[in-house]
């Protein structure tokens, strides 16, 4: 009797404690950040936990980029939602869809009057998250445009000049097949090969990937990407395979290790993977940044190329108090320092013009040359319709169907033309199926 | 003689019955409801925008090349998984039956590969096959195959099989040791006498007498290979590359999850429940007369 009575007081003196008011509201914050960039966010929110005491904002790791996104829309079902939510630029479309789920950003700026403007963002970063008449749905947090990296060493035992990256494909091409000779494992290989290979040599070249420009117009769209020029130069990569001149590493980020493991000469990855290439290298002298390269028969001069990477997406479900501390946490975000600091210390791009203009001043690019190659990248050129970004829905599946099908042409089984237009045929099957869901 | 255990209290065996049939209600019968009842809706991931749709998902996955697909990587999968440890773990069975010392060491060593579970088991295999760093990858490379299962569909295909063999493997071979010393020794040595040769009295007297295990295992690895190998695939390939070795229960998986299409998700589930019941009831109502153990 005693053992029995002594544990439930213990068991009640557990709960009453655990019940202990807070002083501080939380603000749940679901991240898809890993490795140093999850540091890196837990740096940004400490910052703005010390800066006020009123609400706390909790940063929660939940792994991929999928994974975050599928815990959330479970969590929202269950009604458990957080209040904050990463979510990949591919996802856009779906969770623009999504009724009564999201909380538009704009809006909850408006409601909680949080000083927001939205000119004080760069361009194509805040036009791919907006709606048609210029209102902001989601956060821009972590942009990221893809730009090619170059290894110094395996350039000069080329006989090559380790400081003059090509600027073209065919130049690409001849400068990798000179490395293999003299050894390189492997002349280029591409990271996310759909984001960079196909979405991005769309936008670089001014060439449409989806009707109604590329899906901002309307939900009922088909894809475009089987174009001659694109079949002509993924036939080009899978007759590189032949001699190593092009290497294969993997879908997403998984080709990364094959630069970073100092096999690969030439790397087309996005701007965010610049901080971890320079801890893997040891620094600026051993790899450079450019530009990406471009096909002269396609275009004279590049257009402009566009964002990767994720948002901040809120979710509505939570106690409308809640809410401002949220607003809060955004103006944080956008503020300049914090934008700058997050820019400096991963390789995002600055999503303010400020904070690129801060950088600037402070020196940073002379200091680590090639980081500013992302917002010239991205600002090279007003956008065109086949430049602002993609708007598609199911794109996560449809990603999928190109990964796949691009692996049948680098592993011999299809051509590029057959490749690309039976990931045309099945992608537009998505988008029917997509329009049906969200009519 | 039936045997019945007698009860002095009415309720008390409901009782003890209780916590499996709300486990079984909890976790089978409400996510299989749910799963019928989202196969005919097309829905928002967020479950906002809910419409009945009648059989509109099954239809359009008929209608799907990559669904028909999916179905002859498992068809072919499933047949190369049974077909290989089947034929396996009957050889070791037959030769552990023989041994008389250190048997229970041998048995030891055949059984634990069981106990991995099919993710690890994937990720074990997937580190010595790995195209940089494996040992038999290098092995390989070594006598001039290059072996590359992130590009070579087929080459993944024989992976997965592998992972998924070697963790079955010890199943079977429990079963068939059992079936192989439940048989009389006095039919064995009777034939033995006649003049029967080792080959003959296997395949004339021991096949026999093991097909009702065997074709229940039969069943069971087919069952193994379509659901229980989620965990190798996941680890090992996620249903790549270029969609080779996406198996039906993967793509569930892949398109409710990833891809968030959770109608056309469920609709898949359904028809493989429908396949899982079909399979089950061909095993009972076949075989559970006929095992002798």
């Amino acid at each position: 009797m005693t053992r029995i009575l002594l544990s439930s007081v213990a068991a009640a003196a557990v709960l009453a404690s655990a019940s202990t008011a807070f002083a501080q509201t939380e603000v749940q914050f679901w991240h898809a950040m890993g490795g140093n960039l999850g540091e890196a966010v837990n740096t940004l929110v400490d910052g703005f936990n010390k800066s006020q005491s009123e609400y706390k904002v909790n940063p929660v790791y939940k792994g991929s980029y999928t994974e975050t996104l599928t815990a959330a829309i479970a969590a929202f079902r269950a009604k458990q939602a957080p209040h904050i939510v990463q979510v990949f630029e591919v996802g856009t479309a779906n969770m623009m869809a999504a009724k009564g789920a999201v909380y538009p950003v704009y809006q909850l700026m408006a409601d909680a009057k949080e000083p927001f403007d939205p000119k004080a963002f760069i361009g194509p970063v805040y036009g791919y998250y907006s709606t048609p008449d210029g209102k902001l749905l989601s956060m821009p947090f972590n942009s990221s445009t893809p730009v090619l990296y170059w290894n110094k060493e395996l350039m000069q035992k080329a006989g090559l000049d380790p400081n003059t990256p090509p600027k073209t494909w065919p130049e690409l091409g001849e400068m990798a097949k000179k490395a293999v000779a003299a050894g390189a494992k492997c002349g280029f290989t591409p990271q996310w090969q759909t984001w960079t290979m196909i979405e991005n040599y769309g936008a670089w070249h001014n060439l449409p990937y989806a009707t109604k420009d590329n899906g901002f117009g309307g939900t009922d769209i088909e894809l475009k990407f089987n174009d001659p020029a694109r079949v002509k130069f993924i036939q080009m990569l899978a007759d590189w395979t032949k001699d190593k001149t092009f290497v294969y590493g993997g879908r997403e980020g998984k080709s990364t290790a094959l630069f970073t493991g100092g096999d690969c000469v030439f790397h087309v990855a996005s701007s965010g993977s610049a901080a971890g290439i320079d801890k893997a290298l040891g620094g600026t002298s051993k790899y450079g940044i450019a530009m990406m390269p471009y096909s002269p028969d396609v275009i004279a001069k590049p257009q402009n190329s566009i964002i990767g990477g994720a948002t901040l997406w809120v979710l509505q479900g939570r106690p409308a108090a809640e809410y401002k501390g949220v607003a809060k946490f955004m103006s944080y975000l956008a503020s300049t320092p914090v934008q700058a600091k997050w820019h400096q210390e991963t390789g995002y791009v600055p999503i303010t013009t400020a904070a690129a203009e801060v950088t600037e001043k402070e020196g940073f690019y002379k200091k680590f040359p090639g980081r500013e190659v992302g917002v010239q990248e991205l600002t090279l050129n007003p956008p065109t319709a086949n430049s602002k970004g993609l708007r598609i829905g199911n794109f996560v599946q449809i990603r999928d169907i190109v990964d796949g099908e691009l692996e049948n042409v680098w592993s011999g089984k299809k051509d590029a033309k057959t490749a690309l237009d039976d990931a045309v045929k099945a992608g537009n099957d998505q988008i029917k199926r997509f329009d049906a869901a969200n009519k | 003689m039936e045997k019945r255990v007698t009860f002095n209290e009415r309720w008390l065996p409901y009782l003890l019955l209780g916590p499996q049939i709300v486990i079984t209600l909890v976790f089978f019968f409400w996510p299989s409801g749910q799963a019928i009842w989202q196969s005919v809706l097309i829905e928002d991931v967020f479950g906002g925008n809910s419409k009945f749709v009648w059989f509109e998902n099954f239809a359009q996955l008929f209608r799907d090349n990559s669904y028909a697909h999916s179905a002859q990587i498992t068809v072919v999968f499933s047949f190369l998984v049974a077909a290989i440890g089947l034929g396996i773990s009957l050889l070791l069975a037959v030769m552990a039956d023989r041994i008389i010392r250190g048997a229970t060491a041998y048995k030891t060593f055949l059984i634990w590969p069981y106990a991995v579970a099919p993710a690890v088991a994937g990720v074990l295999w997937g580190f010595l096959f790995n195209p940089s760093v494996g040992i038999i990858a290098w092995m390989l490379q070594g006598i001039g195959i290059e072996f590359n299962y992130v590009i070579n569909g087929n080459q993944a295909l024989l992976l997965v099989v592998i992972a998924a063999v070697w963790n079955q493997i010890s199943y079977n071979f429990l079963f068939f040791l059992a079936g192989l010393q439940s048989i009389p020794k006095s039919l064995i040595e009777a034939a033995a006498i006649d003049g029967a040769g080792p080959g003959r009295r296997f395949w004339d007297i021991i096949f026999p007498l093991l097909s009702p295990v065997g074709f229940f295992l039969l069943v069971v690895n087919i069952i193994y290979a379509f659901f229980g190998t989620f965990g190798v695939i996941d680890s090992l390939t996620k249903g790549g590359p270029g969609k080779s070795t996406e198996i039906l229960v993967f793509k569930v998986f892949n398109d409710g999850f990833r891809g968030q299409d959770l109608g056309g998700s469920s609709a898949q589930s359904v028809i493989l429940m429908v396949v899982v019941i079909a399979l089950t009831v061909v095993q009972f109502r076949f075989i559970e007369r006929r095992v002798h153990y």
